[in-house]
């Protein structure tokens, strides 16, 4: 069960890595969301093996570690709100250029201009 | 002891009641005044408690030791809390002057106010998932700033620092989680008992994963890119609470983590090397810049270098300096781009092509700038001076070199670059400025009292130099021996 938790952990790390590094911002907030759940479950998996609810008093031990779920659950609300953040100022990017890009970095636009006026000259 | 909640727990208050003030505007700004200031007070109370090096500690909601949260203020903490709060304040009145924060956007002030908690937070906690959640609510409060209003340009590079922010958040979690799995908490004082009996290998590993989280907060080298990009699109307040203070959050968990969690005896040579390439790199990119704000925020970028200096020198005399130099640079820093606000706000631009003349137009703007520029440069006897001073004397005891030498052409250079301000804004003929319609004939005196203010205290620094140079080195001692700090949170 562990082995299928790492396995999926490292495979939505790694979509999430490659969506990040598209240019679509739609893309992009996709990624960053898989990348949470890479590590709400990274959580989850470093808490160690399954056991019984941890509740005292019921139930016998071994229980499972009730702190990496709380880490998660603040994990999760906290990815929850910025992504929320982060798709309505997409919304508004799109809005503003009707296009889904990310537009280029000012100062690369600048320097890519000077290098052209050079090679004009 | 509850004093050490309260610098979290009032500008959390005030953003509650705040948040529901929407259809009194002057109540609002009265009520955010008023709790920063009780901010101010209660964080220099906690100052004067701990400034003989004692730990105060708070067990959140009374769990045992290491089961719940824990806050802790040591001398750095204090410190930190303390100038923080009086830059927080400060630059509140001056978002209340200004006339194009306010009106565009009525959330300014719940959201400043969660602003100024998370950042509390994250110098008080002693728990390293708590940091993270400081961290975030710090970082969430700045994406609503940084992009409020919502033009092109802020949406453009306010997407920039998000994403980057996020990823760094993600890397957080994943190495919060990973100490978790090696140790089984995440208390820092129980971390730092636990990290050290695990393998060397994979302690080292961790430390270099906190260092790249911490590192793309702090924007070092090579992790800088991303700041001269997005801070200067922001309003001048927002940008000068960002330059003063987001970095510098930063840093601090960088000192905290190599301090407490990660370090080794001995200076560490990857943080000399890194701090050298920092002061490098930012220095030749403001250099590159036409801009007042561009060129400030590159200097953001080679001054978080000088602080990493110190604290890769791992000796008292090198983190004091380093103490020092934080606090110094805040002050400054914040004080320039208030500065650099009110050049725009006059003039309508800060691009250095269109300005000059300055010193004809406005002599109290020329020697408002002149004064923390040549601070930042390390011109004596001021303030910055003194850090610099402190920091060489602690490389030289140590015998680096290399990195003396790199910090000094380094401070030669930032002359230059606040020359070349100098020279753009202030000289020149008159006519050259272009008073366009955005541009204002009388400054508004409440963005005036807070930078005059801020100025000020970066003299007043220099007066007391020897005093709180003594507070650093009290706060240094603390960090380079860690003894003191576990024992203080591991018995209530």
């Amino acid at each position: 069960m562990t082995l299928v938790l790492v396995l999926t952990v490292g495979v939505l790390y790694g979509c999430g890595v490659y969506l990040i590094l598209q240019r679509n911002l739609s893309r992009i907030v996709i990624g960053l969301a898989m990348i949470g759940h890479g590590a709400n479950l990274l959580l989850l998996v470093a808490g160690g093996r399954a056991g019984e609810a941890p509740i005292a008093g019921v139930g016998e031990a071994p229980f499972a570690d009730p702190l990496p779920q709380a880490l998660a659950l603040t994990a999760i609300v906290i990815t929850f709100g910025v992504s929320a953040f982060l798709l309505t100022l997409a919304y508004r990017s799109w809005m503003l250029s009707q296009s889904d890009e990310v537009e280029d970095d000012v100062e690369d636009r600048r320097i890519a201009e000077k290098t052209l006026e050079r090679r004009g000259r | 002891m509850t004093l050490v909640t309260l610098p979290i727990v009032i500008p959390l208050l005030a953003a509650a009641i705040s948040s529901m003030l929407g259809s009194f505007p002057r109540v609002r700004r009265w009520l955010g005044v008023v709790a920063l200031l009780a901010n101010t007070v209660a964080s220099v109370i906690l100052l004067t408690r701990v400034a003989d090096g004692s730990i105060h500690v708070v067990h959140v909601g009374n769990w045992d030791w290491p089961l719940g949260i824990t806050l802790v203020a040591d001398p750095l903490a204090a410190i930190m809390v303390a100038v923080s709060a009086v830059m927080l304040l400060a630059v509140l009145v001056y978002a209340i002057g200004s006339p194009k924060t306010e009106d565009t956007f009525t959330f300014f002030h719940p959201v400043y106010l969660i602003l100024a908690a998370g950042v509390s937070a994250s110098f008080l906690t002693g728990d390293l998932f708590n940091l993270f959640v400081a961290f975030e609510i710090t970082l969430t409060a700045s994406y609503v700033l940084i992009t409020f209003g919502g033009a092109r340009e802020q949406v453009r590079h306010g997407i920039t620092y998000i994403v980057i922010s996020l990823v760094a958040s993600s890397l957080f979690i994943t190495a919060v989680a990973l100490v978790y799995a090696a140790t089984g908490t995440v208390n820092m004082a129980d971390l730092s008992l636990k990290l050290a009996e695990i393998d060397p290998g994979l302690r080292a590993g961790l430390g270099a994963l906190f260092l790249v989280v911490f590192g793309i907060k702090a924007a070092i080298f090579p992790l800088f890119f991303w700041l001269p990009d997005s801070y200067p699109t922001a309003p001048s307040p927002v940008t000068a609470i960002f330059a003063g203070l987001l970095t510098k959050v930063g840093v601090y968990a960088i000192i905290r983590t190599h301090t407490l969690l990660f370090g080794e005896s001995g200076p560490s040579t990857v943080l000399l090397v890194i701090a050298s390439l920092t002061m490098i790199v930012g220095v030749l990119g403001a250099i590159a810049q036409n801009d007042v704000k561009r060129i400030l925020s590159f200097h953001i970028i080679s001054q978080i270098g000088y602080m990493i200096f110190g604290l890769g020198l791992f000796t008292v005399a090198g983190l004091a300096a380093t103490v020092f130099y934080v606090v110094h640079h805040i002050i400054v820093k914040t004080t320039l781009f208030l500065v650099g606000g009110l050049i725009e706000e006059r003039t309508g631009t800060a691009s250095l092509r269109y300005l000059g003349g300055m010193l004809h137009l406005s002599p109290v703007l020329a020697v408002l700038f002149l004064l923390p520029a040549l601070s930042l440069a390390g011109i004596p006897p001021l303030s910055g001076f003194v850090a610099k001073l402190g920091l060489v004397q602690a490389g030289l005891e140590i015998g680096s070199y290399p990195t003396v030498i790199v910090s000094l052409v380094v401070s030669a250079l930032t002359l230059f670059s606040m020359t070349k301000i100098w020279a753009g804004v202030f000289w020149g003929k008159p006519e050259a400025v272009r008073v366009g319609d955005q541009g204002r004939m009388r400054l508004a005196p409440l963005m005036l009292a807070p930078t005059v203010f801020l100025v000020a205290a970066s003299l007043a620094f220099v007066v007391a130099a020897a005093p709180l140079y003594e507070l650093g080195r009290t706060a240094a001692e603390a960090l380079i021996d860690p003894a003191t700090y576990i024992s203080a949170v591991t018995q209530r």
